[in-house]
């Protein structure tokens, strides 16, 4: 038997290892890049549009309405869902980059909210809070609803908030809506609802939602 | 659970690779002196006599065929004697032997069933050789093989020679992926025999020196695997097992999933009963590679599978509840499948996974090259990947099963 070969098979095996960790990381730092660099875009991209809506009187409300960001912002929510999977929950680039999200899906928000009071554009806007907690199954299942429902209608906005984020924005959002702690919670038009809403709930609450059924879209909220 | 599962998946990935990557340096290892036989040449006066019994239960059907293809070697006639053992059957076994006895080097003889170790010790007994080998009445052998495995016996330490099996006509899916199976084991049994592990001398036409059988004794029941049990009491013994990588022998495959599904449930079973036996042998390395590494590696493979196998049938059940609790919840819509190579999973798991999949497709064609002499394989090799990893767990269950409930596994 062969000592040092036994040997020599180990090291090359390790090195395949600390090969195939090392590729791993930088692809995954390149991801967190990637993640960055688009929402440091969609920063920009809102911080114009809040300047147009500065210079209104200079700005036609389509083009403001065609500006709509939520496109994108749904894109990097995919992105983002996809790193907190594999980096986890915890991760601190993760956490960061999902505040840095929030923040931008609450400009986009009231921006949004703006162009409605002046142009009249009347969006289908929902605020969603969820827990990563194992415990809210709701949560996953409320997930399943939303996405479905922006699948099915491409028109409709889903912002989503982890409830446990420690961002004051957040705070503040959930304080002006009573959000309360039990969650999923749900706000539509200002109005706040607790617990799992199924389907038919948010249909009857949104009947627009009713009218078309056609799946255009793939989009997956954060939870 | 989930840390759990990730260590037992990185400590699976590293055992696999450092398997491969040990498989593959021997293989373009060159043999050292010890290793290599001198392959001596032998004349009509300086071979030794050969006795090869065909030890047969119910085989009227390919007995003939068997026989005939022993008669058509390339070796001295008067040294090569066959020995028909039919061990009780309950057709015309006997009687075809009988009529083979025209053949003046062909003999018959029967016996009250007894297995197969008992009918292949018997032929031994009725043998006065220098060699005895064996061969399945459902097997036949190439016109050079003999010629080719005589001289591995030129050690002195050499007491059996195992030849290269193939599958007899593959017709079917099933045939062919075992066909690629058992290409892929004359390389890994070339390998083994470099390294002096080797543990099975196969019922296919395994050749021993005869005087082996008074140093350590005759076949055993050894729980319906006595070509197991006879190598790991040869490595015990510290003796040698070479192998001869072109001496081909053609072996008739199971046809149905079952009849597989039976054959390889008692061979999985033997190998972890002897393997319990003979387990002084296993990382120990006084008994060289076939403690340190073919045991060691047989064991935690099995092991491995079957633990790989379990969490892939609950993570599937899994991704089959969450999507019916989708449905059910939310109703079905439609997804459009779109690539981005963002989203590709780049895990270290999926790296070395990769690289594991490469390397095994590296020996597959290795093998390929061996066994066919052609540099790429056909699409036997599709079936092996596509079916092989589903069904080896199959009867890697059941036989742990049947050793933990204490059952023991029956030949047919």
């Amino acid at each position: 038997m062969n000592i040092k070969k036994y040997i020599f098979v180990f090291l090359i095996t390790t090195g395949i290892f600390a090969i195939a960790f090392i590729i791993s990381n930088y692809i995954n730092d390149r991801r967190y890049d990637v993640i960055k660099s688009t929402a440091d875009k969609i920063s920009i991209d809102i911080l114009s549009l809040e300047t147009q809506f500065e210079l209104f009187q200079e700005s036609s409300c389509d083009s403001l309405k065609n500006s709509i960001l939520s496109d994108e912002i749904n894109a990097l929510a995919d992105k983002l869902s996809y790193a907190e999977n594999q980096r986890g929950i915890n991760d601190a680039d993760v956490i960061t980059l999902k505040k840095y999200y929030s923040l931008l899906e609450i400009k986009d928000y009231l921006l949004m909210k703006k162009v409605d009071t002046k142009c009249d554009v009347n969006p289908i806007a929902i605020l969603y809070f969820y827990t990563n907690e194992e415990t809210c199954t709701d949560c996953t299942k409320q997930g399943y609803v939303l996405t479905k429902l922006r699948a099915d209608h491409p028109e409709l906005k889903v912002y989503s908030f982890d409830y446990d984020l420690k961002l004051n924005a957040i705070k503040t959002l959930t304080s002006i809506y009573k959000v309360p702690k039990e969650l999923p919670a749900i706000v539509i038009d200002g109005k706040t609802y607790s617990k799992f809403q199924s389907v038919e709930d948010i249909q009857k609450i949104i009947p627009a939602l009713v009218a078309t059924s056609t799946a255009t879209t793939t989009k997956n909220t954060l939870k | 659970m989930a840390q759990y599962s990730s260590t037992l998946i990185y400590i699976s990935l590293f055992f696999g690779l450092y398997y491969q990557i040990f498989i593959l340096i021997t293989l373009f290892e060159k043999e050292s002196k010890k290793i290599v036989s001198k392959k001596a040449a032998f004349d009509d006066v300086t071979a030794p006599s050969v006795s090869i019994i065909i030890p047969c239960f119910n085989e009227e059907k390919t007995l003939e065929k068997t026989v005939l293809s022993l008669l058509n070697l390339d070796y001295p006639k008067e040294k090569l004697s066959i020995i028909i053992v039919d061990d009780g059957s309950k057709d015309s076994t006997y009687t075809k032997a009988l009529e083979l006895t025209k053949y003046p080097s062909v003999k018959a003889f029967t016996q009250k069933n007894g297995g197969k170790y008992v009918a292949l010790n018997f032929g031994i007994k009725k043998s006065d050789a220098d060699i005895v080998g064996c061969l399945d009445a459902d097997s036949t052998v190439h016109r050079d093989s003999l010629k080719k495995m005589i001289p591995f016996f030129d050690k002195e330490k050499t007491v059996a020679v195992t030849p290269a099996m193939k599958v007899q006509n593959p017709v079917n899916i099933l045939q062919r992926m075992q066909n690629t199976e058992y290409n892929i084991g004359i390389l890994l049994k070339k390998v083994m025999g470099k390294l002096d592990a080797i543990h099975v001398t196969p019922g296919p036409f395994s050749l021993f020196k005869r005087d082996l059988f008074n140093k350590i004794g005759y076949f055993k029941h050894a729980y319906n695997t006595e070509d197991m049990e006879i190598a790991f009491r040869i490595q015990e013994n510290h003796y040698r097992i070479a192998n001869c990588a072109n001496a081909f022998v053609y072996t008739i495959t199971p046809t149905t999933l079952k009849k597989l599904y039976v054959q390889r449930t008692r061979w999985t079973y033997g190998f972890i009963k002897n393997a319990i036996d003979y387990k002084h042998l296993i990382f120990n390395p006084r008994y060289g590679n076939i403690g340190m590494l073919t045991l060691p590696f047989a064991v935690i493979s099995s092991i491995v599978a079957l633990l790989i196998f379990g969490n892939t049938i609950y993570n599937f059940f899994v991704y089959i509840l969450q999507h019916l609790q989708k449905y059910i919840i939310a109703g079905f819509s439609f997804n459009r499948i779109s690539f981005d190579p963002f989203f590709l999973n780049t895990s270290s798991v999926m790296i070395l996974t990769t690289i594991m999949f490469v390397f095994s497709l590296i020996l597959i064609f290795l093998a390929w090259k061996l066994a066919e002499g052609k540099s790429f394989p056909n699409r036997d090799v599709l079936y092996f990947i596509a079916f092989y990893g589903f069904i080896a767990p199959l009867w890697l269950a059941k036989a742990s099963f049947n050793v933990l409930a204490s059952r023991s596994t029956p030949w047919r």
